[in-house]
């Protein structure tokens, strides 16, 4: 069955469309990951138009994380305190994620600006995920290996502004989590992801957050700055499919669903690498595109369309 | 009936010409519905003569149907610092959105070079280039790779032979509307032949819409875009919030 996408003014198979939405869906719930990053570059390579598919895409996030703060809400496991600053920093980035995405589509740049990212950021997170995983698999044969320590005091406890962070049993400049809110803003208006690859290491290492508020507290971040990011791409580039994003969530939500019930039963660490292979296998692909001669080296774009 | 009716009145009360062309179309509306998969469109019609058939000259039938014009912008990519980039940009004032041409025979030989211009039938005439780059030749081959692109895409078409043409007289064609093609009023042509000169013409129109649903999604998006985002956010609480609650509740 096809569905015309109003916006993307194009037509896709609707269990295309849905297996998208579930597969992607279903590896977040296996691995708590958000899954932004995967349903994006999937969408540029099912021929939606990446302006579409990064807006629509971070409308979707807002979808997969909302009930899992609320969740969090519930259990009072959100520093809320540290998520408003994070949030803060998020919609500043984001203003200034949107202001480069459009002037990148002016200058008809904006394909390669994402699809660069795109290479960079799961390049990296993959092949960190895929050296993560093996030496936790390593561990797990060998016991007597050393651990790494958490908690350092770094550059990061030095700077002013300092500000107690009560849930979180910090005391802390606001500027690092303004910055690392501040870039996980500009990857949503980018990339179309929530950011939680990037969040949640940083929480940990770099401001040293206790890891039972960090889950809670990003993605407390995650579905506020996504709402923004699809409102600016809403008013600022009509780049929104609704119907595009309908698909990609009932999918989703569905996906995870199941995804969650497998991932109780699996072992994680072999599954681990799994996503990693994935990650890097995506980021592979999108790089060949780059680097290999295209076979057609003109390419059109219609002014007012995407 | 009633539409064939003012079709004779009209032709009665028009100046005698030797030949002139009656034509009608399959539809005149295509809907560009969630399921939309691509149309087809059957253009037919009549030669009405008032004097016996000339000997010495063949009569020929051309067909295009055009899709509302657009700004475009052609772009080339380069190699730069290893990676493929857009690099060279031709605009064109105007493209069609779909163009196809479809003839008794060769459109080369059935109709003079004049009056191709005069008529604006073949493709590469219905496209109207900006100012740009300096070398017309360059120009030119951005216009060309825009044909063979959208040639590729089913969007411009070119079928010579296309039309049936029986006793001079009766005439038919099919022609299929891609599913990629966008909304607007598209212009059917319809022109008789001679001797490389255009003999007569006549106008007809297909209007393309979104279907209700799609059209009003897009109208929202670009008249009310905060009421869009609103909605856009609002279906996302209320399916990913929604869905877990359910599966919450069907656990239960």
């Amino acid at each position: 069955m096809q569905v015309y996408l109003p916006i993307a003014e194009i037509s896709v198979n609707a269990f295309t469309l849905l297996g998208v939405g579930g597969g992607v869906g279903m590896l977040s719930g296996m691995f708590g990951v958000g899954g932004g990053f995967l349903i994006t570059p999937l969408l540029f390579f099912i021929g939606v138009p990446p302006p579409v598919a990064v807006a629509t895409g971070v409308n979707q996030v807002v979808a997969s994380s909302i009930s899992g703060v609320l969740a969090h809400l519930k259990r009072k496991t959100v520093d809320l305190q540290m998520g408003t600053v994070l949030l803060i920093g998020g919609l500043i980035g984001s203003v200034i994620g949107i202001w480069f995405f459009n002037l990148m589509s002016r200058l008809g740049q904006i394909d390669l600006i994402v699809q660069l990212s795109y290479v960079v950021f799961l390049g990296v997170i993959g092949g960190l995920m895929l050296q993560e995983s093996l030496r936790a698999l390593m561990r797990a044969r060998n016991p007597s290996a050393p651990r790494r320590k958490l908690h350092k005091h770094t550059w990061v406890h030095a700077l002013p502004f300092k500000m107690k962070f009560r849930v979180s049993g910090l005391y802390i400049s606001v500027f690092p989590p303004l910055l690392v809110g501040m870039g996980v803003g500009i990857l949503a208006a980018i990339m179309g992801v929530g950011g939680g690859f990037i969040m949640v290491p940083a929480m940990i290492y770099l401001l040293g957050m206790p890891t039972k508020v960090v889950i809670g507290t990003s993605l407390f971040q995650i579905t506020f700055v996504a709402a923004f990011t699809t409102m600016m791409h809403a008013v600022t580039n009509q780049s929104v499919d609704v119907m595009l994003a309908v698909f990609l969530i009932i999918g989703g939500v569905v996906g995870a669903q199941i995804g969650t019930r497998i991932g109780l039963k699996m072992k994680a660490e072999q599954l681990r690498i799994l996503l990693a292979l994935l990650v890097l296998a995506v980021a592979g692909k999108i790089a060949f595109d780059l680097l290999w001669p295209p076979s057609e080296i003109y390419s059109i774009t219609v002014l007012g369309r995407f | 009936m009633r539409v064939l009716l003012i079709l004779w009145l009209c032709l009665v009360a028009m100046p005698l010409r030797a030949e002139e062309v009656i034509a009608g179309l399959s539809q005149n509306r295509v809907s560009l519905t969630v399921n939309f998969e691509g149309s087809e469109i059957l253009i037919y019609g009549a030669v009405r003569r008032e004097a016996p058939l000339p000997e010495d000259s063949a009569l020929h039938v051309i067909v295009t149907v055009e899709g509302p014009p657009q700004a475009t912008v052609v772009w080339r990519k380069a190699r730069r610092a290893g990676i493929w980039v857009n690099a060279d940009r031709q605009d064109i004032r105007a493209a069609p959105s779909f163009y196809a041409v479809a003839t008794t025979g060769p459109l080369r030989d059935i109709l003079s070079a004049d009056a191709d211009l005069t008529h604006r039938i073949s493709t590469r005439l219905a496209i109207f280039e900006a100012r740009g780059l300096e070398d017309p030749s360059e120009r030119a081959t951005f216009t060309e790779a825009l044909i063979r692109i959208r040639e590729g895409q089913g969007l411009y078409q070119q079928h010579d032979g296309g039309i049936d043409l029986e006793r001079e007289t009766l005439f038919s064609t099919r022609l299929t509307l891609p599913k990629t093609i966008v909304e607007g009023r598209y212009t059917a042509r319809i022109l008789l032949v001679r001797d490389g000169q255009v003999i007569d013409e006549v106008e007809t129109f297909i209007n393309v819409q979104k279907a209700v649903l799609e059209r009003w999604l897009t109208n929202l998006a670009y008249d009310q875009p905060f009421l869009y985002g609103a909605l856009a956010l609002f279906l996302a609480v209320f399916f990913g919030w929604g869905a877990s609650a359910l599966f919450r509740l069907l656990q239960n």
